[in-house]
């Protein structure tokens, strides 16, 4: 493949080949990993933040739908009520008491970035998978569109796709937010999947008379997934940040009940950050340290499997 | 070895290259600043816009960022009088209509000069007149909203969505003296005539220009050159230059304007800034001296910062829709006041909305002609609200609540923020909400006014000119998707209203009109919005007006 | 080297043919339409069914798109809605300030992210690499738009920089290619120049963050890796001295990757441009997207999303050749 753009996928294939020498993801990698501190502050962001997501309903101090204080919020004087006591951290512009919505927040946030980052290994799994276990024409014709999908820049195709929809929702920003990583794991895939087809392992079972159907699934596939893993993690930090510019651009989740990360800075970037800065900057805190988990753990693990790093 | 040399030298041959090509261009690049600087002492005064306008001819737009522009340049017949809706002479110092009111004479301004140094007279009345009802070509009929609205239709009509015209002709009795003759009589006159679209331009300046023509490029259209760079009236301002690349609209002092005098003012720049939050900052460094629709939140830090904040008064109108073809229980009046008592009102316009908005009791604002505080009146009951529904047994209704986004109207600054007040409200009083979205752009519009999917759904209304009918007369007086009822009573009544020689009964035919509306309540009015205008503390003679008609021609920048 | 540039001209048509299909396809799948657009508030639905009728609009699919490959052809890519100018000509308008954006930032991000990521790389695991290795990672996690709503709080006015525009709007500037800078220089008004240059720092910093982060990065890695390489052993043990194995080994054979990286950027910077110039009102392609998607400008979207393909696409190439020129071992493969 001489495509132009075959750049982009080296340090995929990279990674790809990695899963062909051997066990993925193999205890001797997860111990590199527990000695690395850099592994390790990644895995405890991304942990505490998946049990705060988790927990969420139980851990907020009040409900974060009721408009307690909306009395005494008032746009057209610039007040919105700040730390007092009952709320710790204030209330946003409903009144709503805003510690309970960035508890909630992390659920919905992690929620956006999870689901859009699955869709999109999926329908990359799923184009990658055949380009690479057919070859031919079909990775031909594939590859191509993979290629378009990458001359886009991500933002660009996610405002694409966000446009799409008359009726925006939830899910057409996840769907959006998904796009992006259906070219990279496509190409990761295919990458593995190609360098397979001639490993050990593999011949071994077609010399066995196992049928391809077979090799793919029970074979091929399982070896690829040390590779997807490491790039879902830092699919998900990308995957978060662009719903929040999705919002900022007013083309986000509409439904202003909602309490999500993204959609509370897009929002309060935009109108409060003269009044009350702290609505726009403790979700963008929260987003930074979240992306910023996900990121380290997902350096450390492709540094883990990289089999270059073996000593 | 050998390719690094080679880089060298061609790396030397560039910069040789790129050297040339400087000395080159600068020798044919003369910088074209005029040393003599800025003539007049009256200044300068640039003012944000949020959109870009796209010509500069009203007639053939509905968008206010064209307005803006044009306000300044060209006159109408009337006008709104500074900060109200009241009508004043302008072009016209009289206008009388006819017994039948077929027939409108207007006794015109003497002495005054279009910028070209042609005359105003009532043969240039006439001309313009004559001009938008011979307009020919379906790309022009189609941008001519408001000329359609007040007129019907064309000598040819192009589109079988247009009626038959209402202007007959127009005589020029004398140079000063003109003659409206038209086939029906008309509510909306004289009010009508203040509309921007319907400003008198120069006959001369048209002809010349080719003013009339406008061609499909594309899925847009390309207009005239008079409409981009020649637009030629009597106003106190003249066109001088429009940068696409800086958004920047430049005109000049018209030193021969007597609609009053020539401005003060020697230059007036508008700057398009679609991002409220960068029209602040450029307010905050100077880069700008006032710009359109502050957000409410901004109202104190700006004040703070010694720029002056003018709250217009309300011409707008927040409803939330009922169609009643929706869910068959909205049919029952006991639901639809229900819904009108369920929602907090007071709350959400003290929590949301800017200063010197209010609370809706009827459809048309303070304002307006025919207005009457004497309607019924629902105010925040939930108690009652929720009883309301179970007597009409909906005690577990679900509503389908369309809301629109991607947009901010004057009338709806923040409708996300809208919806969440409205929505939680009415789940208090037990009803359920299925939120939908959808954006403004992307079919909104269309699905709530063409189609009538929702069962309920947030719009709202600018008033265009000060009529009551310009507001009910549009809403309910014929049988709309939007709402999907039929009260002939309704309709004849603001049919009546509408037919109603000009004057207090006129008002008072509206004034009955409303009061049957807000008992039938077809719609629940929420607010009167308040928009306003921002200028620093340098500017003064500024008058914020209802209708977004500020006139710059007595700003200074003391 | 020609047939090898050739080819690679050549292999972008297809991906380029392809695009304009799916452009079209895409924005004739959009909900609403122009004439939402082309007329404002007080539009009925009559009005505007009107007014797509006048736009043969209500015309099937196939004709339409026939039509839209006719004018395309002859590079008449229509008017846009929102402004009534032609689409190429406002392209023509706006792209000088992004690519003096977009040049700016690029080239913040290449001159301190191959030295950041080549200090980072010599002290591997000392706490210059440890800080610069935290610094890039917060960089890519910060939301653009953000970063840039706290460079215009917290900084603007502290270091004097203007918080938004291309230039101050009394200064009276020559306008000849629309490079607020280059027309300064020409004309030797120099307090244009340095009025656009105060203009361009923030965005310009905000837009770098992310490339600045992923050069440094790179830079880093690719160091690493060609230290690891035999070659320079091979050098030091000549007896090479360090200054001579750093410049013409080390750095050279490292630059590789970082090029590619720079190409690869180039499509953030795109993304980025769209949120920055948005933020900073600053008058290039991103902000005539972001109005355009707003507006649903049909004409505007189809010319700019085909010219930032072809953008991506054309530096790519670039990039290829460049590599080509670096590494004449590519040129065969």
């Amino acid at each position: 493949m001489n495509t132009l753009l075959n750049k982009k996928k080296e340090p995929i294939d990279k990674l790809a080949a990695s899963s062909v020498s051997g066990r993925s993801l193999s205890g001797e990698a997860f111990r590199r990993m527990l000695r690395s501190p850099v592994a390790i502050t990644g895995g405890v962001i991304t942990g505490l933040f998946v049990l705060l997501a988790i927990f969420a309903p139980l851990l907020t101090p009040k409900d974060p739908q009721t408009r307690y204080l909306q009395d005494k919020v008032e746009l057209g004087r610039g007040i919105i009520p700040g730390a007092q006591p009952g709320f710790p951290l204030g209330v946003d512009d409903f009144g709503r008491d805003f510690l309970s919505r960035l508890i909630v927040g992390a659920q919905q946030t992690l929620l956006v970035g999870v689901l859009a980052t699955v869709i999109g290994v999926l329908l990359g799994v799923i184009i990658g998978g055949l380009a690479g276990a057919f070859g031919g024409w079909v990775d031909t014709v594939l590859m191509r569109l993979v290629d378009v999908l990458l001359a886009f820049p991500s933002l660009l195709l996610a405002i694409s796709i966000a446009a799409l929809f008359a009726k925006p929702s939830q899910w057409t920003v996840i769907l959006a937010v998904s796009i992006i990583g259906v070219p990279i794991f496509a190409r990761l895939l295919r990458g593995s999947m190609l360098a397979q087809r001639e490993a050990d392992h593999v011949l071994a079972a077609r010399s066995l008379g196992v049928k391809r159907g077979t090799i793919v699934f029970r074979h091929m596939l399982p070896n690829s997934l040390g590779p997807v893993i490491v790039q879902a993690t830092l699919t998900l930090a990308t995957a978060i940040l662009e719903a929040a510019a999705l919002s900022f651009l007013g083309l986000g989740d509409p439904d202003p009940t909602r309490a999500e990360w993204g959609l509370m800075l897009g929002n309060a970037s935009r109108q409060f950050l003269d009044i009350r800065p702290e609505l726009a900057y403790y979700p963008a805190i929260a987003i930074i340290v979240v992306a910023l988990g996900f990121t380290l753990l997902g350096e450390s693990l492709r540094e883990a499997l990289d089999p270059k790093n073996r000593r | 070895m050998q390719q690094l040399r080679l880089t060298r030298t061609r790396r030397a041959a560039l910069i040789g290259l790129a050297g040339v090509l400087a000395v080159s261009l600068s020798a044919c690049a003369e910088s074209k600043r005029d040393d003599a600087g800025g003539g007049g002492s009256g200044g300068t005064m640039v003012f944000g816009n949020t959109g870009n306008p796209k010509m500069f001819d009203p007639v053939f737009t509905d968008e206010g960022e064209t307005y803006r522009i044009t306000r300044q340049m060209l006159d109408t017949l009337v006008q709104n009088k500074p900060g109200t809706a009241d009508l004043e002479p302008s072009l016209a110092t009289k206008w009388e209509p006819s017994n039948d009111g077929k027939t409108w004479t207007f006794s015109l301004k003497q002495g005054v000069k279009f910028s070209d140094g042609t005359p105003f007279n009532a043969e240039a009345v006439c001309y313009n007149f004559d001009r938008w009802y011979n307009m020919k070509g379906a790309a022009a009929q189609s941008q001519m909203i408001y000329y359609a609205d007040v007129f019907g239709g064309f000598a040819h009509n192009e589109s079988s969505a247009l009626s038959d015209p209402l202007y007959k002709n127009c005589e020029a009795k004398d140079p000063n003296t003109a003659v409206l003759n038209l086939n029906k009589p008309k509510g909306a006159f004289p009010a009508a005539f203040t509309l921007p679209s319907l400003s008198i331009q120069s006959p001369t300046a048209l002809k010349q220009y080719d003013a009339d023509k406008v061609s499909q490029s594309g899925d847009s259209f390309t207009y005239s050159d008079y409409a981009y760079k020649h637009v030629t009236g009597t106003g106190p301002f003249k066109f001088d230059s429009w940068d696409q690349g800086k958004g920047e609209i430049t005109l000049v002092r018209n030193d021969t304007s007597t609609m009053p005098a020539p401005a003060k003012l020697d230059k007036l720049i508008f700057k398009v800034i679609p991002d409220e939050n960068a029209r602040k900052q450029a307010l905050k460094a100077g880069d700008i001296d006032g710009y359109d629709f502050p957000a409410p939140a901004d109202y104190g830090l700006l004040r703070k910062d010694g720029d002056q904040v003018l709250v217009r008064p309300s011409f707008n109108v927040l409803y939330l829709g009922i169609n009643q073809s929706g869910n068959p229980k909205l049919k029952d009046p006991r639901v639809r006041q229900a819904l009108a008592y369920g929602i907090n009102r007071q709350q959400f316009v003290q929590s949301k909305l800017a200063e010197g908005s209010e609370v809706a009791t009827e459809f048309v604002p303070k304002a307006i002609s025919g207005y009457t505080d004497d309607v019924t009146k629902y105010p925040y009951d939930p108690a009652k609200a929720k009883d309301l529904l179970k007597q009409a047994g909906a005690s577990n209704l679900s509503l389908k609540f369309y809301y629109p986004t991607e947009v901010t109207r004057p009338y709806m600054p923040n409708p996300a923020d809208t919806f969440t007040a409205i929505s939680q409200d009415l789940k208090n009083i037990g009803i359920t909400i299925q939120p939908v979205a959808e954006s403004w752009n992307g079919g909104y519009k269309d699905d709530v006014q063409q189609f009538g999917k929702q069962d309920i759904h947030l719009l709202g209304w600018t008033g265009d000119y000060n009529d009551a009918g310009n507001f009910v007369g549009t809403f309910f007086g014929r049988q709309k998707k939007e709402f999907g009822f039929d009260n002939p009573d309704l309709f004849k009544a603001l049919g009546d209203a509408d037919a109603s020689p000009p004057g207090d009964q006129h008002a008072k035919a509206y004034q009955e009109a409303n009061k049957q509306i807000m008992d039938y309540l077809p719609a629940v009015p929420i607010a009167y919005p308040s928009p306003a205008i921002v200028v620093n503390e340098k500017i003064k003679g500024v008058v914020a007006s209802p209708l977004t008609d500020e006139r710059f021609n007595n700003v200074t920048t003391g | 080297m020609l047939r090898f540039i050739v080819r690679r001209v050549l292999q972008a048509i297809p991906t380029l043919l392809i695009l304009s299909i799916l452009v079209f396809a895409w924005l004739r799948s959009l909900p609403g339409g122009p004439a939402a657009a082309l007329l404002g508030d007080k539009a009925t639905p009559e009005k505007i069914a009107n007014l797509n009728h006048v736009l043969g609009l209500d015309q099937s699919i196939i004709l339409q798109y026939f039509k839209f490959l006719g004018r395309a052809v002859t590079g008449d890519f229509g008017n846009s809605l929102v402004s009534a100018q032609p689409v190429m000509s406002e392209i023509g308008t706006f792209l000088p300030a992004t690519l003096e954006l977009g040049i700016s930032a690029m080239i913040i991000a290449v001159v301190l992210g191959i030295p950041f990521g080549y200090l980072a790389a010599r002290f591997r695991g000392g706490i210059p690499d440890n800080v610069i290795i935290v610094l890039t990672l917060v960089g890519v996690a910060v939301p653009v738009f953000f970063l840039g709503y706290t460079m215009q709080d917290l900084l603007s006015a502290p270091l004097g920089l203007p918080s938004q525009g291309r230039q101050a709007p009394g200064i009276d500037a020559t306008a000849i290619t629309n490079f607020a800078i280059l027309d300064g220089i020409m004309t030797s008004e120099w307090d244009a120049v340095w009025d656009a240059i105060k203009h361009l720092i923030l965005p310009a910093f905000a837009l770098a963050t992310i490339p600045l982060a992923v050069i440094t990065r790179i830079s880093r890695a690719s160091v690493l890796d060609v230290l690891n390489e035999d070659f320079i052993r091979t050098a030091n043990s000549k007896g090479l001295t360090q200054p001579v194995v750093r410049q013409r080994h080390v750095l050279r054979n490292a630059l590789l990757p970082v090029v590619t990286t720079i190409g690869l950027q180039t499509g953030a910077l795109l993304g980025g441009a769209v949120l920055t110039e948005r933020v900073f009102n600053f008058r290039g392609l991103g902000f005539l997207l972001a109005e355009g998607i707003e507006k649903r400008d049909y004409p505007r979207l189809q010319a700019l999303l085909l010219f930032g393909a072809l953008v991506y696409v054309v530096v790519n190439m670039l990039v290829d050749i460049s590599y080509g020129l670096i590494d004449p071992r590519v040129r065969v493969r």
